[in-house]
């Protein structure tokens, strides 16, 4: 019930600010269209820790900070290796063991490699992460190790 | 009072000086990962350069818009915009590099080539010397 409850209010804030209107009539058109939505997650077996992560919220945003700066340091890496002269690039295929349990910080943790440029994750089996990276020098497996155990603590806590 | 409505002042003088920079910042970005695209020798290494459109890039340009926005209501829509392109940029590209890989293609690792082309190029440099 604390799940539909904070679903539905996430859902009503994202339909007013797109619509934007204060009229009743449209704000009863999106509170009814909202609760459908609600019913149809509740149908499809949505509501449980995973699918409305709410409590992971606050250490999620302690994590963007983190991931924030590994893009801009791994952005500007790879815009050197664009404009460079001579073609430097080293690429490599590791396999990346992950600590997470959860479907949601594996996703997260995946999510995280392939949004930092010059790593992306092609394949995910169980607990190993097939990582296509740019660099061979910055793709060993230990240096995953500190975004897993970040992962990790966002989303498992 | 006044020294917060002089800062909303301040705010709304450069604002929109900031986020154009930060605009054309965001442009020149994107040139830079399509340069990459078409510099990079195959698909994964591509993939790579095109990610820097995808994050870096992004970035800055719906910074710089929030920046530009006439009210708080389209900060709020770009915000989202953001907040979606961060979530389905990287299930796209891993869709991509996923459905190569299962294709079949394989990609280029410079480095065990690299070691056996300079290992050819020793064996014939010691050939030479030898004969």
């Amino acid at each position: 019930m604390r799940y539909a409850f904070v679903l539905f209010i996430i859902l009503y804030a994202l339909w007013y600010g797109l619509s934007g209107y204060n009229k009743p009539l449209l704000l009863g058109l999106g509170l009814i269209s909202t609760i459908l939505a609600c019913v149809l997650a509740w149908r499809f077996r949505l509501f449980d820790r995973e699918g409305v992560p709410y409590l992971t919220i606050p250490r999620l945003l302690l994590y963007l900070p983190w991931l924030f700066r590994e893009i801009v340091t791994s952005n500007i890496r790879v815009i050197r290796a664009c404009l460079r002269v001579d073609l430097d690039i080293d690429p490599v295929l590791v396999k990346v063991k992950t600590s997470c349990q959860s479907d949601l910080s594996k996703t997260l943790f995946a999510n995280s490699i392939t949004l930092t440029p010059g790593t992306v994750t092609i394949d995910v089996d169980r607990d190993e992460l097939l990582v296509h990276a740019l660099y061979a020098s910055v793709a060993k497996p230990e240096d995953f190790i500190e975004m897993d155990r970040r992962c990790k603590r966002a989303i498992d806590g | 009072m006044s020294f917060f409505s002089e800062i909303g002042a301040l705010y709304g003088q450069y604002a929109p000086l900031l986020g154009g920079a930060l605009c054309v910042f965001g442009a020149v970005l994107t040139l830079f990962g399509a340069i990459g695209v078409l510099r990079f020798p195959d698909f994964y290494t591509r993939l790579h350069a095109a990610s820097v459109t995808d994050t870096g890039a992004v970035l800055a340009l719906i910074t710089g818009m929030c920046l530009m926005s006439p009210s708080g209501l389209v900060t709020y829509k770009l915000i989202i915009i953001l907040i979606f392109l961060f979530l389905t940029s990287p299930t796209a590209s891993h869709a991509v590099a996923n459905a190569a890989l299962k294709a079949g293609l394989t990609p280029i690792l410079s480095k065990p080539d690299d070691k056996a082309q300079t290992a050819e190029t020793d064996q014939d440099t010691a050939k030479e010397v030898t004969s």
